[in-house]
């Protein structure tokens, strides 16, 4: 089980701790911090100390360390301190050193909260809020006139009932219930453009503010399009799998429904291309770089917030291109070039091309650079899902409903 | 208004400050100051001076103040456990005890539920003792917040005093309560449970889990939070159902749990499935059901955070290894995106190179290639190397794998040049005969090669085919020039190299050889390398021809798999799954039955794991550390027996010792129990005036004179009335007289320890004793190689001996070791038939009968005799110490000498002593 916590700066500095057993010295911390020396950005999640092992995520640019001594599952660490993050930024909008730092009593109550010597007492937002107020200026200024304070005296009704996830007595003048579907498509487009592999990371994200109970069904129109699906808490699973529906009664708010993986079985449509022409020798020391990108498989829709990361090989000094479309720079520290295209009007491509200068003698055979590849198509989804209904059970209001779907490029490689 | 307020100082100095407020009759003002002090805790500054002011704040029915307060008091109690502060007056003691103990009663279950957490955190004796009571009443508490609160603070109570809880019944109320009719409760209790169990002193589980309990916990698990469900999870992977049938239904309602949002849960399903999956025979129809849904909830998991990753990677190569067609056809998910973090690359080129198959090869070459023009070092030498195992794994790949080895040389990128020898090296001895035609542009790189690795292999291949390099001996004398500035493992190539090269060509090369023999024996420290260059040196003046047999043998096959974990080590693993244990690969330390019942989890041997924090250490190609073991064994290992008559005698002990010092093989006992010599036959015949009820070997030679300053040590084991003993005789062959004799056994496979003191008084010199030393076997375990190794330092007044002996397994059998003939039938039947093993003895005689009454005084027992076509069949089972079952079959045929032994167990390791003690106890 989880025996410390310490968060760290990225100077190093351990600026909080929190022990839910004995206390171990933050000196354990130089077993992180060391490994961290060795690679920044690419810290071992699981690190063995003598007498301990440290388990640390790396989130907004701070670093949370959990200790144990024991046996322990290193996922049930790794996914409780993801929670706590998502904590952090659900209460105070983001996790920072100084918004930590600014909240420090608040944290501390949370942590002793979401903790009971090591085992998890209550990690879901919505009881931690009744428990807990968020803080926020108008609460702060009411506690401070009337002496309230931000700890609630009673014990959460979610706490134990069957829907732990839903607070009772929820009410709504206007009752809606959105849902998002988003999906990522994650894919390796080798050189001559073919596709390496090609998956689909899809979630539905749901913003529902319903009074009362409601016990809601959603149907798909073709439910047998995933490969895998993990759910939130609340969903009935013998109905998906009886009858592949979703049935449940859901938390307050925002929340996650559902995620879901396509591509290991089925062909997942590849819905932009990019043409590269990259030469580092040209005769001369100037290199050429030609790329163009357009649209293919969209179902008719058009590609917006289209942006091209490329890491250039270290050879690369700078580059001096012309865009027809959108704005490039190039950082020749990094060695990043970043062309920000934005949306694509056919017929008209967007172009870049232009000359590489390429420091003289330089290696430049092995280098294969990748290009990164964002983009989002807004009312589709690439996966060809469709929400067909969804009902309402245990309410007599009207509901107004509403689904959106959105395709954004996940982790999209094309090699040149 | 922030929290950094809180942080502001004043001249006074800040603790004058907080007390002055902390006593301030005003509410908010205390309620500021105590969160004052919370702060300063929070980033490490001491406040405990302020204890005495904080806990007069206690007593408030603001539930902020008193969480406030709370916390102040967890946190003090627990950094200064002997609560030094707490002892300031007794009043300020009692105060936090009495507060606690009347919240413990008060009406809103939150401040119950709150200072029955409170107190478990205080590690105070006398404090825990007035705790006892409020404790149980919360046990019973009607509101469930305040039991599943409780029920965690047993766990914190038994880790302050174990005995405690014992006494005080908590357990039982524990226990009650994984019926309760609440799932969080219940799932509270199991992990309190878990906890108090791996904590346990005795090493044993404290609680057991029957199929009633097992049932409730499944219904508790579709109803309680992701995180009971993974303690639930968990406790039920250490259940062993009674029949397949039982661990049918128990899949069938944990699958639902693969679909859960949460990663961990979903590992530790995967941990359960995969270990009941053993239970059910491969044909059912579960079984490729569960193949089939385990396989999208894994690929899942990689496209988590880069951590979940990461672990989920660790388990998956797992999997792959264990079950190779669950993810057969997910090889696109492992492709390695470029931004992906480095130690997530490294895992995933590994399970690659493991689900390479002949239909997929193609593709994962094309990747593998991608790879190795990448920006990051290990990961480039990481995928040369995988692509060199792809052509040692799928044959009809090889040739398009050293063409693009050839392909990648020649970038002439160092790094990569120098992995692709060595992995050429590999694929030149799995293939002879096929790819030398390449060794020319091989050697064309000879000069940038500057890592030992790659040079050596350089030098293996140099001299392995010497008589096709025509300057092989140009080649070999410019590596010679600065020999003493290689690498051990270089030279030790180079030697081998020359040595062969002279084999070959020896018209021309005398000169060479004759410099690098003397630079091995006279101008080196390295003793390996001294050893093997006297040892070609004997060879080669003595008898080429035996020289050639030896040096140019034939070398074992490389394997196509060399990198797999060990099947029974993967079994453990794959019971650890979503563990530490499966991050490392390691096992618990613990040598444990199987995957019985109760299988302790412990952590993976301290000292040895830090070494394996990187990834990139561990696993994959076979013999890069053991080169060296390796071309030794493949030279002089395999063909001494058939070379050594050819040598003359007097060369023959010489080149036996050599060989068995370089081998450092473990003298097998059977060797041990057959050694002649004066010294045993005559302690053999003390024995056999009394014929002994159970076998016991001679004794032998532990402690030559001259290794332990004079003293001697001679000694055997014995079992009589269940009683384990060491025999041994102390002889002072020293010119003083010694005194002051203590033995002590280091941790060893089966726990043995000494039952008492060492009974030698002091020896005068020439004088000898014997020294019999009881032997208990449920001491700390530790696994030892070979298994029965036992390892033993003796002191006296000179100085402390080292010496390790092999304890022969027959008197680890215990008397309680006969199995009923259902159950032992029903037994072998379950254990799997890749946990079986078989053995020939040859030279047996005697009759069966007199072979099972031998066998019954030695606690091997004969459950059933059967004549079936003319052969004896003997079925056999015996227990050892550590509770491992073993069952046995020999078979004899009246007039063969030869008597074969088939043996089944959950620990299949056992079976090499076992069967060296069989041979033992049937020639006695």
């Amino acid at each position: 089980m989880i025996h410390s916590l310490f968060i760290i700066n990225p100077s190093g500095d351990v600026f909080l701790e929190k022990h839910w057993r004995s206390v171990i010295p933050r000196s354990v911390c130089d077993y992180y911090l060391e490994a961290q020396r060795a690679s920044p950005n690419d810290v071992p999640p699981v690190l063995a100390a003598p007498h301990h092992y440290l388990i640390s995520i790396q989130r907004g640019g701070v670093a949370l360390v959990a200790v144990s001594k024991q046996e322990v599952a290193p996922l049930f660490v790794i996914e409780f301190l993801h929670r706590v993050v998502d904590t952090f930024q659900d209460y105070f909008s983001d996790c920072t050193e100084t918004i930590i730092k600014e909240n420090y009593v608040v944290v501390y109550e949370l942590l002793d909260e979401m903790l009971d010597n090591g085992f998890p007492l209550a990690t879901e937002s919505n009881i931690l809020k009744e428990l807990i107020k968020p803080p926020n200026i108008l609460r702060t200024i009411a506690n401070t006139v009337t002496g309230k304070s931000n700890v609630s005296s009673i014990l959460p009704s979610g706490q134990l009932s069957n829907v732990p996830w839903r607070r009772s007595g929820v009410k709504y003048a206007n009752n809606e219930a959105y849902f998002d579907v988003i999906e990522e498509v994650d894919a390796i487009i080798d050189k001559s453009g073919a596709t390496v592999s090609a998956e689909i990371q899809g979630y539905i994200d749901c913003c529902i503010k319903l009074s009362g109970m409601p016990d809601l069904t959603l149907t798909f129109v073709n439910p047998r399009l995933f490969d895998d699906v993990s759910f939130h808490p609340c969903v009935r699973f013998k109905r998906w799998e009886s009858e592949r529906i979703l049935s449940f009664i859901p938390p307050d708010g925002n929340f996650r429904l559902m995620s879901y993986h396509i591509g290991s079985q089925s062909v997942v449509a590849i819905p932009i291309y990019v043409r590269h022409n990259l030469t580092l020798r040209n005769n001369g020391d100037q290199g050429r770089l030609d790329l163009t990108v357009g649209p293919k498989q969209t179902m008719g829709r058009t590609l917006e917030n289209v942006a091209l990361e490329i890491c250039m090989p270290k050879c690369v000094l700078n580059c001096s291109l012309t865009a027809n479309q959108g704005k490039y720079s190039y950082d020749p520290v990094s060695k990043v070039l970043l062309w920000d295209i934005g949306r694509i009007e056919l017929p008209k491509l967007p172009n870049i091309r232009g000359s590489v200068s390429v420091a003289s003698g330089a290696d430049t055979s092995g280098a294969n650079p990748s290009i990164n590849v964002h983009f989002t198509i807004p009312q589709l989804a690439v996966s060809g899902l469709r929400v067909s209904r969804l009902d309402m059970y245990g309410a007599k209001y009207k509901p107004f409903k509403g689904v959106k779907y959105v395709t954004k490029a996940g982790k999209f490689h094309v090699r040149m | 208004m922030t929290d950094s307020k809180y942080f502001t100082t004043t001249k006074k100095g800040e603790i004058f400050e907080l007390k002055s407020e902390l006593n301030s009759d005003k509410k908010e003002k205390k309620k500021e100051a105590v969160k004052k002090v919370i702060a300063s805790m929070t980033v490490g500054k001491d406040v405990s001076a302020l204890f005495p002011d904080v806990v007069n704040c206690m007593q408030t029915d603001n539930l902020e103040l008193k969480k406030l307060v709370y916390l102040y008091l967890m946190n003090y109690a627990k950094s200064q456990p002997d609560m030094a502060i707490m002892a300031v007056n007794t009043f300020v003691k009692d105060l936090p005890t009495y507060q606690l103990v009347k919240d413990c009663e008060d009406s809103n279950p939150l401040i119950r539920a709150l200072a029955v957490r409170t107190m478990g955190c205080i590690r105070v004796d006398k404090i825990t003792e007035y705790l006892c009571e409020p404790l149980r009443k919360c046990l019973k508490d009607e509101d469930p917040y305040v039991r599943k609160t409780a029920a965690v603070c047993v766990a914190k109570l038994y880790d302050i005093s174990p005995s405690m809880v014992e006494d005080q019944g908590f357990l039982d109320q524990l226990k009650d309560l994984l019926s309760d009719s609440n799932p969080m409760v219940v799932a509270n209790a199991v992990a309190a449970l878990s906890e108090i169990n791996e904590a346990s002193v005795s090493g044993h589980p404290l609680v057991e889990m029957n199929a009633p309990t097992i049932n409730k916990l499944l219904t508790a698990l579709n109803e309680c939070t992701e995180w009971g469900q993974v303690f639930i999870l968990d406790a039920l992977s250490n259940y062993s159902p009674r029949d397949a049938r039982e661990a049918h239904s128990v899949c069938e309602r944990i699958t639902p749990r693969l679909a859960h949002a949460n990663a961990a849960v979903v590992l530790s399903a995967v941990k359960v499935l995969m270990k009941l999956m053993e239970m059910l025979s491969d044909e059912t129809e579960l079984v490729g059901t569960l193949s089939r849904k385990l396989a999208p909830p894994l690929v899942t998991l990689l496209s988590a955070e880069p951590e979940v990753q990461y672990v989920a990677l660790r388990n998956i190569n797992l999997v792959v290894q264990k079950r190779p067609d669950i993810l057969k056809h997910e090889m696109k998910v492992f492709f390695v995106k470029y931004n992906d973090p480095i130690y997530v690359k490294l895992e995933k080129l590994d399970i690659m190179i493991r689900l390479a198959s002949q239909a997929n090869i193609a593709q994962v070459l094309g990747e593998l290639k991608e790879y190795a023009t990448e920006v990051d070092v290990d990961f480039v030498r990481k995928a040369v190397r995988a692509i060199g195992r792809c052509a040692i794994k799928v044959e009809p790949s090889a040739e398009r794998c050293v063409s693009t080895l050839l392909e990648l040389i020649q970038t002439k990128v160092n790094y990569v040049v120098q992995e692709a020898i060595v992995v050429i090296k590999d694929i030149f001895r799995k293939y002879p005969n096929k790819y030398e035609s390449i060794i020319s542009t091989l050697c064309e790189n000879l000069d940038t090669l500057d890592e030992p690795e790659a040079r050596a292999s350089m030098v293996w291949i140099v001299g392995e085919y010497a008589e096709r390099i025509d300057n092989a001996d140009e080649l070999l004398d410019s590596f010679l020039e600065g020999f003493h500035d290689e690498n051990a493992q270089v030279q030790l190539q180079l030697l081998t190299a020359v040595v062969k090269l002279f084999l070959k060509r020896p018209a021309d090369t005398q000169e060479l050889v004759q410099h690098v023999l003397s630079l091995a024996t006279q101008d080196s420290d390295n003793p390996d390398l001294r050893d093997r260059g006297f040892i070609y040196w004997r060879l080669l003046s003595t008898d080429p021809a035996a020289a050639k047999e030896v040096v140019l043998a034939d070398k074992p096959l490389i394997s196509e798999e060399t990198d797999l974990l060990e099947p029974t080590l993967l079994d453990e693993l794959i019971c650890h799954i979503s563990s530490l244990a499966s991050v490392y690969h390691k096992p618990p330390t613990a040598f444990v039955e199987g995957r019985g019942a109760g299988v302790r989890k412990s952590l993976p041997a301290r000292g040895t794991v830090s070494e394996d924090t990187q990834p990139q250490l561990q696993t994959v190609i076979p013999n890069q550390e053991s080169l060296i073991g390796d071309l030794l064994s493949m030279d002089i290992g395999g063909p001494p027996a058939p070379a050594a008559p050819a040598a003359p005698a007097s060369n023959l002990d010489l080149l036996a010792g050599g060989l068995d010092v370089l081998l450092g093989g473990p003298e097998p006992a059977a060797t041990a129990t057959t050694a002649t010599g004066s010294a045993t036959g005559l302690l053999g015949d003390i024995f056999g005036a009394v014929p002994p009820a159970s076998y016991v070997p001679p004794k032998q030679c532990w402690l030559p004179a001259d290794k332990g300053k004079g003293l001697e040590i001679w000694g055997t084991f014995t079992r009589q009335n269940g009683q384990m003993r060491m025999e041994m005789t102390f002889t002072n062959k020293a010119m003083q007289a010694m005194s002051g004799f203590a033995i002590q056994l280091n941790k060893n496979s089966f726990g043995v320890f000494p039952g008492g003191a060492l009974a030698v008084g002091a020896l005068a010199p020439g004088a000898a004793a014997d020294a019999p030393l009881a032997l208990a076997a449920a001491g700390p375990v530790q696994r030892m190689d070979p298994l029965n190794n036992l390892q033993v330092a003796v002191k006296n007044n000179i100085d402390v001996f080292y010496f390790a002996c092999l304890i022969p397994a027959h008197i680890l059998f215990t008397e309680d070791g006969q199995l009923d003939k259902r159950v032992f039938l029903t037994t072998w039947k379950e254990i799997p038939a890749a946990n079986e093993v078989q053995h020939t003895i040859s030279n047996v005689l005697g009759t069966a009968d007199s072979i099972a009454q031998k066998m019954t005084l030695n606690n091997i027992f004969t459950i059933a005799k059967r004549n079936v076509e003319g052969q004896d069949m003997l079925y056999q089972s015996l227990k050892l110490t550590n509770n491992i079952w073993v069952l046995l079959e020999l078979k004899l045929q009246p007039g063969n000498p030869e008597a074969t032994l088939s043996l089944k167990s959950r620990t299949v390791e056992v079976a090499t002593c076992i069967f060296q003690a069989y041979e033992a106890i049937i020639k006695s």
